[in-house]
């Protein structure tokens, strides 16, 4: 049997202390991290227990909303704060896995979970740069309808498979970090990196570095966004394409916007084009299209997943019009 | 029963002849009661044990090590980490398996279980991407997993056929398959298409699906002797038990297969090379096996249903008449098996046309050997057909029910023969009325809410009577009046250990209560098939056959001072709790008086049915009109079926809960091949790249609507019971009418299933 360790922290210090042990991993609800030990995609020395740290979801004096790392995704999408200022929030993690995997999964867990690319998951059978760097990947030239058309490269085209992280791209959401040298933030969309040519290293964290949570920061326009997943089955699928959107419009103008997209990037993709294009825009479909097209121009499409270009720049259209349907 | 109801007589001896219908087709009462599966609680508490939950002294658990080409030799095999891992008792590879006896493939013997003739770990020779490469016992299953994923194995790959395209460049005519060539011609299709004023010719394709039954693949097993036990799920105990005999060169009544569960089959619970490969090691080891395959595992070891690609071509007069039907294709198989999907049994039957040719072909893959599966041939052969019947009337103006209507046949068109029973007119009429079906539009995208485009399709679904040989029931009753009707049948879920002891209740004139129905051991009677929707009519065939000669002991058995004494069995006749006679109903004795004045505590009798001559006689079918509605994004194209009606004919129903639930299974089964299910392979490895149920999408609660369903209830007089089996109708005419609604509501023909997103997008306007 492959040995690990396991440790359940008691509080932050305790956690990073462990964290920094080679090959230590930190475990949240399980949901995906013991799928890849199982698979042995994953192989952790070490694992860190840190669902007993801090899962309170409270308001900050900036106005803002902090989630604990620790908490379950399933209690998130209920607080009545997050659906009444985030509702995109809300309704992403509601859109993604199932209700058992909700009530398990935490928002950290979350932030790092691993792609759902086939040839990522078949240690035995194929070729992954993500899990074994320099090996190739199966996937460019493979079956690839569900990868990635935005931020990839040549060595890998797996796409991000978040919902959550979609919606907090959008929303300006902060991670907070701590390490045994000290804690600092980021914003979400700093903290997954590009494949380029090292798909292996998925974020910016350095080892044994630790999430402690997630900062929403005060964003009036957020309790009008939303989130909509497009997918093959009504339940327990990926996105397709996915869209969180929040708007404040003005006298028909747009005046400001936050845009992220799933299922199609490498990354919890934030449409920052997009966003730049829709500024001081008048509302209205051309807009919206030129827009989703501006964030879509550096697609590279491959033998399957072309689709995705036409059906997030509709569905980028689709949120938009019905965020600003009574202003227009 | 009741007590008013005169005396039921025997069942028929022989269903060849037109001796009129079985006299319990016609009974109210238990026949058609929704009675509750009486195993259901057994189920839902956890007291029904399945095979993977059998734990014997000393077992060790078995896992599995696959190839990971799809053709060539194994050139090398280090399994040194794996023999060393903690728990490990063996690790079985072709260097040191038993030599084995040739499997028997199924089909070419009467008992036949295995998918092909493939050595079982007898040489260094990969056949398909996934092949069995070892198996390794160990005393956990976590150790033998782990210690699986040690192995590593080195190959010689060999360039392999593993593309559709590649193979069907060589396509050919299949071996005969159920001793059917698989090709007709009837008069001249080619010409009358040509001279037709309305035609239709499209190619429609289908991908690779799996089973998916609930309860994976699992054998718990052990030697005494040169005396296999087998805890095992199959769909056939019998077959099962002769296959593995085959392989280890024993005897049949050594091998005992006891399976009285099964969680579900679908066709893929057959003999495959899991079982071989835990008895062969167990035998090595010489401890009880377990080997409960992984989900991937079954993707792996286990086939499924093969891709198709069918042309289907109609000509048509101006009136609607058909005046040609071509439907013809080819199917993916593998070098070493012979299942042809059958697509063009749906088109031999259904539509009444002078000029007709039908053919399949095969192409050969260097892939697992391809297998039955939930109505193999009708349920993609009524994709394409029911489509391009769809796409005819669209392009006639016609209504698409009418036109099928319109080309009702008076006898079956391919071979002539009279049908059985067939009321596919009134299951399309009622229907019709209930779904609504005068709301439909007769343009796509003439129905919108908000982004939703709203459509109405339809289809019919046929399915084949089958009655195999071999049906054979134990029948014995004791002093109590309690019946034990015992038959070498299988529950997988579909209730027939309840609709069966409800059948044996109505013709004992007993109340269901005193009935104890035993199946899912080979050690009972009969080899009883659990596929082609048989077991309803092979199980009523046997208890009527098993009855006729129980009644016939009884009579021998009575005094001569009994009212009863000296008639023949088809004299007298079932009345509550005994037998009268037919022709006087107040003379009559109760078993437990015969059996008492006989002094005898039990009586028992075991029968096997008449083959099933009546499928030479006439043309046996089930039919079925199937209505959708679906809701489609104009922004996405996404797919939400909402509303979904099937209409069935397929003789009386004796459970109205049971047959529902199998109707509906089989729709939602059919939602899944119209709009989600595929097995992915990537076509330079022939790997299966989607094993696992989050890759591989099944309908899930949120993709399925209430499906209502209803049935003509009438009777077909040739058959047991006047039944029909039920099983696999369901899935067959449902993907083509969701296909036809979402035609129906976004104006996109899809000829190509899984309907999804993408496929719409391209063709779509997007608003």
């Amino acid at each position: 049997m492959r040995r690990f360790d396991y440790a359940r922290a008691e509080d932050v210090a305790d956690a990073v202390r462990y964290g920094t042990r080679r090959d230590a991993l930190y475990l949240g609800g399980g949901t995906n991290l013991v799928d890849l030990m199982r698979e042995t995609v994953a192989q952790p020395a070490a694992l860190v227990d840190v669902t007993r740290l801090a899962s309170t979801i409270e308001g900050t004096e900036t106005g803002g909303l902090r989630i604990g790392a620790a908490a379950r995704n399933s209690l998130v999408a209920e607080h009545p704060a997050v659906r009444q200022r985030y509702p995109a929030l809300a309704r992403a993690i509601l859109a993604g896995a199932s209700a058992q995997i909700r009530n398990m999964a935490t928002v950290g867990g979350n932030l790092l979970q691993r792609t759902r690319c086939a040839y990522f998951y078949d240690v035995e059978g194929s070729r992954c740069n993500r899990r074994s760097p320099g090996q190739g990947c199966d996937a460019i030239e493979g079956l690839n309808r569900g990868h990635a058309v935005l931020g990839t490269s040549s060595s890998c085209i797996a796409t991000h498979p978040s919902d959550m992280c979609v919606a907090l791209a959008a929303l300006d959401a902060v991670v907070h970090l701590a390490h045994e040298d000290g804690e600092r933030s980021l914003p979400l969309t700093a903290l997954h990196r590009v494949p380029g040519d090292r798909p292996d290293i998925e974020t910016v964290l350095r080892p044994g570095e630790l999430v402690t949570g997630v900062e929403l920061p005060r964003l009036p326009l957020a309790a009008r966004s939303t989130y909509r997943k497009v997918r093959d089955r009504a339940s327990y699928a990926f996105a397709l394409v996915s869209v969180a959107a929040a708007v404040e419009v003005e006298a028909g103008i747009v005046q400001d916007v936050r845009l992220a997209l799933g299922g199609v990037g490498t990354t919890p993709w934030r449409a920052r084009h997009a966003e730049e294009t829709l500024r001081g825009q008048a509302v209205g479909e051309p807009a919206f299209r030129r827009a989703a097209q501006a964030e879509l121009a550096a697609a590279v499409p491959r033998a399957h997943n072309g689709f995705k270009v036409e059906l997030a720049v509709r569905t980028v259209i689709g949120v938009l019009n019905e965020l600003t349907r009574e202003e227009a | 029963m009741s007590l008013e109801q005169a005396p039921l007589p025997l069942g028929p001896s022989s269903w060849a002849i037109d001796a009129g219908p079985d006299p319990l087709a016609a009974r109210q009462g238990l026949i058609g009661a929704p009675l509750a599966r009486r195993d259901g609680p057994a189920k839902v508490t956890g007291e029904a044990r399945y095979a993977s939950e059998v734990r014997l002294d000393g077992m060790l658990y078995g896992a599995l090590a696959f190839s990971t080409i799809p053709r060539g030799r194994i050139v090398a095999m280090d399994t040194s980490s794996a023999e060393r891992a903690a728990g490990v008792a063996l690790v079985m590879t072709h260097h040191n398996a038993p030599r084995l006896h040739s499997t028997v493939e199924l089909g070419t013997a009467e008992r036949a279980a295995a998918a092909d003739e493939l050595p079982v770990m007898q040489d260094d020779r990969i056949r398909w991407n996934g092949q069995p490469i070892a198996i390794v016992l160990a005393e956990s299953q976590e150790q033998a997993d782990h210690a699986a994923s040690l192995i590593d194995a080195t190959y010689q790959p060999e360039p392999a056929i593993t593309r559709f395209d590649q193979a069907r460049a060589d396509a050919r005519p299949p071996a005969l398959y159920q001793g059917d060539p698989l090709r007709q011609t009837i008069g001249d299709p080619w010409t009358a298409l040509a001279e037709s004023p309305h035609t239709v010719d499209a190619v429609y394709t289908t991908p690779r699906h799996h089973h998916n039954a609930i309860e994976p693949h699992a054998v718990t097993l052990a030697w005494d002797g040169d005396e296999l036990t087998v805890h095992d799920c199959p769909q056939a105990v019998t077959h099962l038990a002769w296959s593995l005999a085959q392989v280890f060169g024993i005897r049949q009544d050594q091998v005992h297969i006891s399976a009285p569960y099964v969680g579900g089959g679908f066709g893929g619970k057959m003999l495959w090379q899991h079982q071989i490969l835990a008895a062969a090691a167990a035998r090595l080891s010489g401890r009880p096996v377990r080997v409960v395959l992984s989900r991937e595992g079954v993707y792996r070891v286990v086939g499924g249903r093969t891709s198709t690609e069918q042309r289907v071509a109609i000509g048509a007069e101006d009136d609607g008449t058909f005046t040609s039907l071509v439907h013809t294709g080819v199917v993916a198989t593998s070098r070493h098996n012979n299942v042809p999907e059958p697509f063009i049994k749906p088109a031999r039957c259904l539509y009444a046309t002078r000029n007709a040719t039908f053919e399949v072909k095969r192409a050969d893959l260097d892939m697992l050997a391809n297998t039955f599966m939930r109505a193999p041939g009708e349920a993609v052969g009524t994709f394409a057909l029911e489509s391009a019947v769809d796409e005819l009337a669209d392009r006639m103006g016609v209504d698409p029910i009418e036109l099928r209507l319109c080309n009702e046949p008076a006898v079956d068109p391919s071979s002539g023969k009279p049908f059985s029973a067939r009321h596919l007119i009134e299951a399309y009429r009622a229907g019709a009325e209930r779904f609504g079906w005068e709301a439909r539009s007769p343009r796509p995208r003439a129905r919108r809410d908000g982004e939703w485009l709203i459509g109405l399709g339809c289809a019919t679904a046929t399915y084949p009577y089958n009655r195999f040989p071999g049906g054979a029931a134990r029948i014995t009753i004791n002093r109590n009046g309690d019946a034990t009707v015992e038959v070498a049948a299988h529950e997988m879920g579909m209730g027939t250990g309840t609709v069966q002891s409800q059948v044996a209740a109505e013709r004992l004139g007993l109340p269901v209560e005193k009935i104890i129905f035993v199946l899912g051991d080979s050690s009972l009677p009969g080899v009883v098939l659990a596929g082609g929707s048989q077991q309803t009519a092979a199980i009523g065939g046997a208890i009527t056959a098993a009855h006729r000669e129980l009644v016939g002991e009884l009579l021998k058995l009575i005094n001569c001072d009994s009212p009863l004494a000296g008639l023949h069995p088809d004299e007298v006749g079932t009345i509550p709790g005994g037998l009268g006679r037919l022709d006087d109903p107040s003379r009559s004795e109760s078993y437990t008086a015969i059996l008492a004045a006989a002094g005898v505590d039990t009586i028992s009798a075991e029968a096997t049915a008449p083959e099933g001559m009546e499928q030479l006689e006439w043309s046996m079918h089930s039919y079925g009109a199937q209505f959708c509605e679906v809701r489609v994004s104009v922004i996405t194209g996404e797919i939400r079926v909402s509303r979904f009606l099937g209409s069935f004919d397929c003789g009386r129903i004796i459970n109205a809960r049971t047959a529902a639930s199998q109707l509906r299974g089989g729709i939602v089964m059919g939602l899944g091949l119209a709009l989600m299910e595929e097995t992915q392979v990537d076509g330079r490895s022939g790997r299966i790249m989607n094993p696992s149920l989050a890759d591989y999408h099944v309908p899930a609660h949120a993709d399925v609507p209430d499906i209502e369903v209803m049935w003509t209830d009438i009777p077909d007089p040739h058959t047991p019971l006047g039944a029909h089996g039920v099983g696999e109708i369901g899935i067959t005419g449902t993907a083509a009418a969701v296909a036809n609604a979402v035609y129906n509501a976004i104006g996109v023909r899809v000829r190509d299933p899984p309907i999804t997103p993408d496929k719409l997008l391209r063709h779509s306007p997007g608003r």
